[in-house]
């Protein structure tokens, strides 16, 4: 192709920038402009009837982070993260390991597992309210076959974000164990068989052989995880709406709130602009830290 | 021992799995007091259905939803088709930068940029209409990955050949290239499907009229307290939302796992 004539390689860029111009020009309208324009946004202030908005600077920054609410939100979207990724991770993993080995029943117990990932979050949250509501809820009900006190799992600071969390691990799970799934039936039979040979045991054969050659697999979970704990927030609308006391309120519910219960876009734009910075920083560390190979054959 | 403790683990925790839809299954058949009373010989009901299929415009919401996925899909097809292909098969100058920035919208996630997109909707005159609900979808950086990786599988041959017999460019794409990735297509539809079906946030933002509110949205609606329906009711709308795409999945069940693991895998 070296010999390409300078007329055939502009008519190329043509074409190229042709086919790309529809999807570049929803891009910018749906992604990069309103990136901008949220960073913008955030640097006014809120304007009134009475007075307009002004630039502000960095003041809308400085005001969420003296807003104690803001703190509790993120505080809360990191527990949530935190409890839910590696819950979800391992429970993916023992349903992988048990959907991939020979036990009775394997397809129903793989559909079992997989089907919520295909149920909307409103509706996982209507299924759940059985489980958890004071007066009948299930989780209670079988609570005082053992003789345990009634606890209103959603009324109440302590438990609130927890029952939003089992929900979310519930939903995420199956997801991941498609991942699993698959990267198990990658790996060769000959390395169970010379590990039989070799008279190692089922855990010994999990743990130095299964578990290291899911490790990308795992990297690309995480990071998959990662994205959705910001993302997850339908549930909170039937179940808790944030509350007790924003005790179960996460992050992107908070912007939810500012922008159109309170309308104060200039906080919400501040707080999307955070969001998108934490995200833009899990974006470096795929691209630099994780092996790219094994992510985008 | 071990060999039993584990299936039945297993079996366990697949039962525990679908418990929520079986509990929202008894409840539905069931009057209230017999649904959480849980009186195994309580007479089958189909009044709650009766109940929750007139609460609501429901009728509407389906039509919505559908419209809603099928104009997602449209647009993501012929969107990420064209950019795909430009990225895979066409060289030019500048392609890798402008490619690097589009996979930075994997992590501008259209969920998190909300109130600005609102307004972009709202100047567009979008809002309440079920484009103004795909709109910000359609142009999906990894549905445009996902077409540029199979484009890129495709045999140089076949391109040659089509090319040598007189086919333009779009010729080539839509008689070589299309063809050849419809597993890809197929695998993104039905991903695309299954999350822009279930999609609440959004939705919940541009709509305010039942006119374009999607299945999610009216059921929140519907279920919300101060409309005072029992359990029972919303457990049967519950179900009927949740029917079309529960049953696609139990029909196709080895497709759509294949599906997410294909535009999973990137």
């Amino acid at each position: 192709m070296t010999d390409l004539s300078q007329a055939e390689q502009r008519r190329r860029a043509i074409h190229g920038w042709l086919l790309l111009s529809p999807a570049l020009a929803m891009l910018g309208t749906f992604a990069f402009y309103p990136s901008v324009a949220t960073f913008w946004t955030s640097l006014w202030s809120r304007g009134t009837r009475r007075r307009p908005s002004e630039f502000a600077g960095l003041e809308n920054y400085r005001a969420l982070l003296e807003d104690p609410t803001f703190w509790k939100v993120a505080w809360n979207n990191l527990l949530y993260a935190g409890t839910t990724i590696p819950l979800s991770i391992a429970i993916a993993l023992a349903m992988a390991l048990w959907a991939n080995s020979k036990i009775p029943a394997r397809s129903f117990v793989r559909t079992a597992y997989f089907t919520p990932t295909v149920l909307p979050m409103i509706a996982a949250g209507n299924l759940w309210l059985f489980f958890y509501t004071p007066s009948f809820g299930i989780i209670n009900k079988v609570g005082a076959l053992f003789g345990a006190p009634a606890v209103n799992w959603l009324g109440q600071p302590e438990t609130a974000l927890w029952a939003i969390c089992l929900v979310t691990v519930w939903k995420e799970s199956g997801f991941f164990m498609i991942f699993y799934l698959a990267a198990l039936q990658t790996i060769p039979p000959d390395l169970k068989e010379a590990a039989e040979i070799e008279g190692a045991s089922r855990w010994t054969y999990t743990r130095r052989i299964v578990l290291p050659l899911l490790m990308p697999t795992t990297l690309f979970i995480l990071v998959n995880a990662m994205i959705n704990s910001v993302k997850l927030i339908d549930h909170l609308f039937i179940l808790t709406k944030g509350g007790p006391s924003d005790s179960s309120k996460l992050i992107l519910y908070y912007i939810w709130e500012n922008a159109y219960a309170y309308f104060d876009r200039p906080a919400a734009a501040a707080m999307t602009v955070l969001v998108l910075i934490g995200l833009g920083l899990l974006a470096a560390f795929q691209f630099t830290v994780l092996d790219r190979r094994t992510h985008y054959r | 021992m071990t060999r039993l403790i584990e299936p039945v683990l297993a079996v366990a925790l697949a039962i525990l799995w679908i418990s929520p839809l079986l509990v929202a299954v008894w409840a539905a058949f069931h009057n209230v007091s017999d649904a959480i009373n849980f009186r195994p010989t309580a007479p089958l009901t189909l009044d709650n259905f009766r109940t929750a299929w007139e609460g609501a415009p429901w009728l509407r919401y389906f039509l919505n939803s559908f419209l809603l996925v099928t104009s997602i899909l449209i647009g993501q097809f012929v969107l990420a088709t064209l950019a795909g292909f430009a990225f895979a098969q066409v060289r030019f100058r500048g392609r890798d930068a402008v490619f690097t920035l589009v996979l930075l919208q994997l992590f501008i996630l259209p969920e998190v940029l909300i109130v600005e997109n609102y307004r972009v909707a709202a100047r567009l005159g979008l809002l309440d209409t079920i484009l103004g609900i795909g709109a910000p979808y359609m142009a999906s950086a990894f549905g445009i990955f996902l077409m540029r990786q199979a484009f890129k599988s495709v045999p140089r041959d076949l391109d040659e050949a089509a090319r040598v017999e007189g086919c333009s460019l779009l010729g080539v794409l839509w008689r070589v290239y299309v063809p050849a990735a419809r597993p890809t297509y197929i695998a993104y539809a039905l991903v695309s499907v299954a999350t822009h079906w279930n999609n609440f946030l959004w939705p919940l933002i541009v709509t305010n009229t039942d006119s374009a509110r999607p299945l999610t949205v009216g059921l929140s609606i519907f279920g919300a307290p101060e409309n005072g329906v029992d359990i029972s009711v919303i457990s049967a709308a519950t179900l009927m939302v949740v029917a079309p795409l529960l049953i696609l999945f139990l029909v196709f069940q080895r497709r759509f796992v294949q599906a997410f693991l294909t535009a999973g895998i990137k």
